[in-house]
């Protein structure tokens, strides 16, 4: 289902950060414009602070820009999430957009099998089959099928990090944001993950990632965009101090 | 659908999605106790569904808003509305004592910091839980038992000393006792004053936990106040920070505490970081 | 015309003992207990020679009441010739001029202290019961203002709420007398300490009942074919005191309320309470005439 309207499109966005306490200013990026399509698999470069996290967690709204404009083309209408209302956002964090980090925020009590199953089950799926799906993720992701019902709380980080693409992958949303999923993995659990990033591509899925080794997921990249030639303050020097 | 990227819509208010309704909308409340202006225009919305965190030192107006929002007390000015089933829509400011009393009877749930607020310590806990569905008509005493012992089981309160004394329990048993009142009724607004405060770290997680079931479980919409900014972080949807009777900034929980906007909200941050 | 012929002669008091201005005022707040059954109506209680807390309500209300043609019954927990009932009922025929009388069926007013009577009352006649504690609330909410508004706002939950820990801890409600009962569906009231043998007995009842507290100054009352409710929940029925099969010891007569006379071998032996009833029931037995009226439990059930 191509369309030649873009999902996403991102129009001279900017973020800086206000330190009150320091007094100073904190660039991240500006100027950042693209387009992204259904299906479209965008890979974020750049070096080490040069605003690749600090971009994705933008158009996520775990940060406010400060300029420019998040154009979505939601279901129920377009969206700018630059400016859109919380509650908006909100919603579209349960219903459209994914984002997935390295870490999973386990809750105490709180089986592993039921955490893969929860966005299903508020999606409206019936337990059993939410239930079983959530084991079939799980396997696919290689957790050993004695930790379904266990407590990830207690589990070691790689298979937390397995429990957490489960759950964040388990529901296809229309936008993915990927901050470093694969740091921390093994070869099976990377080789799963691809798989299942190639499938959600295929179905119409637009993935903006951030990888530590985009090799892994060289077959699936589409279009890049390096960071590094639009920031302006050097990892070095980032906090640029600006009279107040 | 065409899409016009060339024009920028620049509306004053955030555009939002028509679908979400809000389920409390409080508009331009203010209070005064004499010269002290307890609460200056003070606008909240919340969501069906949603943990609403209200985070800010004392004195900042916090607990005056959640005792409003009980309708145990008038602002000077202000609007508040629920928007609840087979109810008619009116500022619920303008009802009567006895509507009142029906209304939070019926809709809302609240857990104090202090139980001494909301228990009969001379009481059985279960007749405590027991004695809002008595408010409420239940004439039943079979139904009452089971209502009561159900809501005291999802509060998760150890149901072989159901019919204990509040006095005779522990702190955070005392807490489950209130929130097993306050949730009997299904409510369809749980307020938390400082649900966990006082009580022991491990205590106060067990506490948190059942909240959090019971938010997942049953999709009940919170208003949690706390000046403990880990409760409202492990709590907390959306968060609205007061100072000096204002709202100084709200937004989402993440965004709250990861890009803080306002000077003072940042301060707050950086020192329980 | 002249002043003189317009001027009651001189007396030591008023009819009725009484001065004008007091039944006026008395007259006023029973008509109100009347027109809002079960709440209650605050009054001044005036001095009468009888000290606080032996009947003064319920001989205010009486001697309110009172005109020349009455005829009066006073009963202390049943009994005609207490001490107590035999000179209020004297003290109120002396300063009325009404007639006295023993008898349930022959009298107009019934002033009484914890029982009603076992014969039906009629649409003629008026029971006026000494209440010492007229708040059902007191225990729930010492605090006066406080239960007026819990009234008002007929917020009861917390006396269902004492039912409730009754049943819990003891498995039963313990509630002997004055047993809270709901008035007209709309106001709580403690029908004085009344067994909760006669509370059915109000309920819908041709008879006015009133309640006087003279201490707590305070009057309520049960207009005629009044619900009277006692406080149940839907599965835990109301039930009186288990004395169907008692058998009273002087008179022979069952199905009624009984007193309980502890003997010396520790066992028990019953008289009726409604003691005119026993009398009149030995003196059919004995080949008199006498009118026994329709009573409100037969066979020790009650059907009205």
């Amino acid at each position: 289902m191509q369309t030649t309207e873009p999902l996403l499109r991102v129009q001279g966005l900017a973020k800086t950060f206000r330190m009150y306490h320091l007094d100073s200013m904190l660039h991240a990026f500006e100027g950042i414009s693209f387009d992204l399509h259904a299906g479209e698999f965008l890979l974020l470069k750049g070096r080490n602070g040069a605003g690749k996290s600090t971009l994705l967690r933008t158009l996520w709204r775990s940060y406010l820009p400060v300029d420019g404009h998040i154009w979505y083309r939601s279901q129920l209408g377009m969206i700018d999430l630059a400016r859109a209302a919380d509650v908006d956002i909100a919603l579209l964090r349960r219903q459209e957009i994914g984002f997935v980090t390295q870490f999973l925020n386990a809750r105490p009590r709180v089986a592993a099998q039921d955490i893969v199953a929860e966005p299903l089950r508020l999606a409206g799926h019936a337990p059993d089959a939410a239930l079983e799906q959530a084991r079939h993720w799980l396997g696919e992701f290689g957790v050993r099928p004695e930790l379904w019902r266990a407590y990830p709380s207690t589990f070691s980080g790689g298979e937390q990090q397995k429990v957490n693409l489960a759950r964040a992958l388990i529901l296809p949303q229309r936008l993915l944001l990927l901050d470093e999923p694969t740091a921390s993995l093994d070869a099976g659990a990377r080789a799963a993950l691809v798989r299942r990033l190639a499938d959600l591509k295929s179905s119409g899925v637009a993935i903006i990632g951030v990888f530590h080794h985009p090799g892994d997921v060289a077959q699936l990249i589409d279009r890049e965009i390096d960071l590094a030639t639009r920031v302006i303050a050097d990892d070095s020097e980032r906090i640029d101090h600006v009279a107040l | 659908m065409s899409i016009d990227m060339s024009v920028s819509p620049a509306p004053l208010l955030p555009p939002q999605l028509m679908q979400t309704e809000a389920l409390l909308t409080m508009r331009g409340l203010s209070r005064s106790y004499g010269a002290v202006r307890a609460l200056r225009n003070v606008d909240v919305t919340v969501y069906p569904g949603e943990v609403m965190g209200v985070v800010g030192e004392s004195g900042s107006g916090k607990s005056t808003l959640l005792r409003m929002m009980n309708l145990e007390d008038t602002p000077d000015r202000g609007d508040y509305r629920l928007r609840l089933p087979d109810r008619d829509d009116c500022n619920l400011f303008d009802l009567g004592r006895y509507q009142r009393r029906m209304l939070c009877a019926h809709h809302i749930g609240i857990v104090y910091q202090n139980p001494h607020l909301g228990l009969l310590m001379r009481h059985s806990s279960s007749g405590n839980v027991a004695e809002r569905l008595l408010i409420a008509g239940e004439r039943s005493f079979d139904v009452l038992r089971s209502k009561a012992r159900d809501a005291l089981d999802a509060s998760e309160f150890p149901l072989a000393r159901m019919d204990a004394r509040p006095a005779e329990l522990s702190g955070g048993m005392q807490q489950r006792v209130q929130l097993a009142k306050a949730i009997a009724l299904e409510p369809a607004l749980l307020l938390l004053d400082e649900p966990t405060t006082g009580l022991d770290v491990s205590v106060q997680a067990l506490v948190l936990d059942t909240l959090k079931r019971l938010q997942r479980d049953r999709h009940i919409t919170m208003v949690l106040v706390s000046h403990d900014l880990g409760v409202i972080r492990t709590m907390a949807d959306r968060v609205l920070v007061m100072r000096h009777g204002e709202v100084v900034e709200q937004g989402l929980a993440d965004q709250v505490f990861q890009d803080p906007q306002h000077p003072y909200t940042q301060q707050l941050v950086h020192a329980k970081l | 015309m002249s002043l003189s012929s317009l001027t009651k002669p001189w007396a030591a008091t008023s009819y009725g003992f009484l001065d004008a201005s007091a039944k006026r005022e008395l007259r006023r707040k029973m008509l109100k207990a009347i027109a809002v059954p079960g709440c209650q109506m605050p009054y001044a209680s005036r001095e009468v020679p009888m000290a606080r807390g032996w009947g003064t309500g319920g001989l205010q209300v009486t001697l309110t009441l009172v005109n020349p043609a009455s005829t009066v019954k006073v009963i202390d927990q049943g009994a005609d010739d207490g001490v107590n009932a035999a000179s209020i009922r004297r003290f109120i025929s002396r300063v009325s001029g009404a007639s006295e009388t023993w008898d349930t069926l022959g009298a107009s007013i019934i002033q009484s202290r914890h029982r009603v009577p076992e014969e039906t009352l009629r649409e003629d006649q008026i029971l006026v019961l000494q209440v010492p504690n007229p708040e059902p609330l007191r225990g729930v909410e010492p605090n006066m203002s406080i239960a007026r508004q819990m009234h008002a706002d007929a917020d009861y939950g917390r006396l269902w709420l004492t039912l409730y820990e009754q049943l819990v801890r003891k498995g039963r409600i313990m509630q002997g007398a004055a047993y809270p009962s709901l008035v007209n569906g709309r106001h709580v009231m403690t029908p004085s300490p009344i067994p909760r043998w006669d509370v059915p007995k109000l309920n819908m009842a041709k008879h006015l009942t009133f309640l006087s507290a003279g201490r707590e100054k305070r009057l309520h009352a049960v207009p005629p074919y009044t619900k009277v409710e006692p406080l149940v929940f839907s599965d835990r029925p109301y039930r009186v005191e288990d004395h169907q099969q008692l058998v009273c010891r002087r008179s022979g007569i069952a199905g009624y309320f009984m007193n309980e006379i502890p003997q010396d071998d520790g066992s028990s032996s019953f008289e009726v309470s409604d003691s005119n009833l026993g009398i009149k029931a030995i003196r059919r037995a004995e080949g008199e005439t006498v009118d026994i009226g329709q009573t409100w439990y037969r066979g020790g059930e009650f059907s009205a």
